[in-house]
């Protein structure tokens, strides 16, 4: 095939030029079924020299140099973690690879397990050597029947290998993993939730300390860690805890895979340094907004992240950056939203969904949340009050500073930061009656610009409120008494006539 | 129920209390949903209270206690879907199949559930039918991908 012009270089692309591949630098590149194409290019190098030259203390030592900070959410430093299940008093001692990813729009961890699953598992296998564990657990959300598969399968290659199993390489170190399928609740992904799941247990937090580095699983000293933070091992001990350091901002560093989706050009995962801006992630690579339409905000964290408006998109992304920003890293969600997207209907969507994954064990959320959450719906059904945006300020705080968890202690976030940034979008739906974005359907109405209209009646079959009127070739209208406001006229019109008002 | 195949089931996780929501995954996956008579017998031979075993079942999301259509139709309600019109398009399902979220329809055809992200939030908004994924979706497309399913 002879083409016109040379394809271009991956680098020269911009959604590819930007980014920095650590976590993600084999993929799309080795058949993740075969173990053959890891090893050629440099897996499991990482792990004879972790195994046979050197010992826990250094590799912990090697991992504290990186200043790897955990990628699930909360951003402690890998190495201090191990480091105190090691020296924790035990025998026993377990590991668990956390991949319940639950936050609504990421699937970062997903893609690893399901792309480079043998360096989730080389990861495991030095990181249960360094805390002195022989067993690991591998807790995957149900929902991801692929990634599942993939793992099942590389722990089977792995073992065939003998680089799973007892006495790996020789060196004496004994490993061996087992999967657990998660039960579809959000809260699970919480350390001490898990830990009653993986124990056939309902998945509800309890208090700490103790920390899991004390008593875990069975009541032994367990290390829980993000499959993105064990990803990042056997490249850490490969190229040198040095090397990864040298990338990032003075408190966060190496780099970090984002799953950047919403109302943006180019969707997908993205994997830049720390501390690369918001305004590069979403314009250079993602390419901006669609249609022409105008940048609001991009939610950070997921459900208990924040939104960040125009204003900071010069915010180099890292830990303290975002958290200062009333959003937060989390395990890497972004969410473009544009003019069209209501910012008072995406606070109430996060609380929804905490609303319904919220355990129950303790008050401020349980209630607190449901409270919030009645409240966002009466604003967004045009019932608000002023004397409610009130209650909601109190509120919020509480349920932040009394929740037992982190579910409950971050649920407040998305309704903090779009208060602090887009309050003018709560006037208009509290005093005006009116969401500026067209989202919240009791304050909007569908109406065909009769100008553009061609009458070709598609809209009128779409209806399934019969609320539309008008022959062929005749302006159609819309009967606002029978309109159920479903948007289907507006999808189907071909001369983009129907509008929201 | 086949309790057969559940005792198989149960021996597969050594009649453990740790193993009760393997087992309870591993028997929605045959039956499609938890007969309670299912839940009843892990009890009894796994030797803890039916309480317990009711109380898994309905703490954990994936579980249901009510049988299913022949084709689970989840429509992803995650945030890059919400933001894209995901709630228009279940609105658009169940009032098309004239039965409300959770429920099956009466011809025993469909079941139709929210979920919240099956991580492929760049092809929003998502709609799985059993293990095949539809994106891109307007209340147009996903009559047309109903159709498909008997
Ligand atoms: C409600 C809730 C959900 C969480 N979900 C996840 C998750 O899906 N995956 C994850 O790795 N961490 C999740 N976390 C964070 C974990 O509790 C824990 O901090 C993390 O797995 C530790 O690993 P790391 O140090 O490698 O980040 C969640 C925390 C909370 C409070
Ligand atoms: S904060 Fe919420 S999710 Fe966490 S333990 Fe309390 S009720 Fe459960
Ligand atoms: S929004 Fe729905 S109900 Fe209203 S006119 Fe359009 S198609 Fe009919």
């Amino acid at each position: 095939m002879i083409l016109a012009s040379p394809l271009p270089r991956l680098e020269d692309v911009p959604f590819f030029a930007h980014q920095r591949l650590v976590v993600m630098r084999h993929r799309g590149r080795i058949d993740p079924e075969r173990i053959d194409d890891y090893i050629a290019l440099d897996g499991y190098e990482a792990l004879p020299k972790a195994l046979l030259e050197m010992t826990p203390e250094k590799i912990i030592g090697e991992v504290k140099t990186s200043l790897l900070r955990g990628r699930g959410g909360a951003g402690f430093p890998t190495g201090v973690k191990w480091e105190l299940c090691r020296k924790a008093p035990g025998e026993r001692k377990l590991l668990i690879c956390n991949a319940d990813e639950g936050d609504p729009g990421e699937f970062m961890d997903r893609s690893v397990l399901e792309a480079d699953p043998h360096a989730v598992l080389e990861g495991m296998v030095i990181a249960g050597h360094a805390i002195g564990a022989g067993e690991g657990i591998l807790y995957v959300r149900d929902e991801y029947p692929l990634a599942l598969r993939r793992m099942q399968v590389a722990i089977d290659q792995a073992e065939a290998y003998g680089l799973l199993g007892s006495d790996i390489l020789g060196s004496g170190h004994s490993f061996r993993i087992r999967v657990i399928r998660g039960g579809g609740a959000f809260v699970c992904g919480e350390e001490t939730a898990l830990i009653a799941s993986v124990e056939g247990r309902a998945g509800r937090p309890s208090p700490r300390p103790p920390f899991p580095a004390q008593r875990g699983v069975w009541g032994f000293p367990t290390t829980i860690n993000n499959v993105e933070t064990l990803a990042c091992i056997p490249a850490i001990l490969l190229r040198g805890g040095a090397w990864y350091a040298s990338m990032g901002t003075e408190t966060s560093k190496g780099t970090k895979v984002f799953s950047l989706v919403g109302k943006v050009k180019n969707t997908g995962l993205v994997e830049v340094p720390m501390g690369t801006s918001l305004r590069r992630i979403v314009f250079d690579i993602g390419g901006g907004i669609p249609d022409g339409k105008r940048f609001k905000a991009v939610q950070s964290g997921g459900p208990s992240g924040g939104c960040i408006p125009e204003g900071l998109l010069d915010l180099p992304v890292d830990y303290e950056a975002l958290t200062k920003a009333g959003a937060i890293m989390g395990s890497g969600g972004l969410i473009v939203m544009d003019e069209t997207s209501c910012m008072v209907d995406v606070a109430r969507y996060f609380l929804g969904f905490l609303m319904e994954e919220s355990c129950g064990k303790c008050t401020p959320c349980r209630e607190g949340i449901l409270r919030m959450h009645e409240i966002l719906t009466d604003f967004t059904e045009g019932r608000g009050t002023e004397a409610q945006l009130a209650l909601l300020e109190e509120l919020a705080p509480v349920v932040k500073d009394a929740s037992l968890c982190a579910l409950g202690g971050t649920a407040s976030n998305p309704v903090l930061s779009t208060l602090r940034y887009f309050r003018d979008e709560y006037k208009a739906h509290i005093l005006d009656r009116r969401c500026p974005a067209g989202v919240c359907r009791s304050l909007i109405t569908y109406v065909i610009d009769e100008g553009r209209c061609t009458g070709c009646m598609v809209c009128r079959r779409a209806c399934p409120a019969e609320a539309i009127s008008g022959g062929k070739r005749k302006p159609h209208r819309i009967d606002p008494e029978r309109c159920v406001k479903c948007g289907a006229c507006r999808e189907s019109c071909n001369f983009d006539a129907v509008r929201v008002a | 129920m086949d309790a057969e195949r559940l005792d198989g089931i149960m021996r597969r996780h050594d009649y453990a209390p740790s193993g009760v929501i393997a087992m309870l995954q591993d028997l929605q996956r045959e039956e499609r949903y938890l007969p309670l008579e299912g839940l009843r017998l892990i009890a009894e031979r796994v030797g803890i209270p039916a309480s317990r075993v009711y109380s898994l079942a309905t703490f954990y999301r994936s579980f249901s206690l009510k049988p299913r259509g022949r084709h689970l139709v989840s429509v992803c309600l995650g945030t890059a879907c919400h933001v894209r019109g995901g709630g228009r398009i279940m609105d658009k399902v169940t009032r098309d199949l004239g039965t409300p979220q959770g429920e099956m329809t009466p011809d025993g055809r469909f079941t139709v559930e929210p979920v919240r992200c099956v991580g492929c939030c760049g092809l929003a908004p998502v709609v799985t039918v059993d293990e095949t994924f539809y994106g891109g979706m307007t209340q147009q497309k996903v009559a047309g991908v109903l159709r498909r399913y008997e």
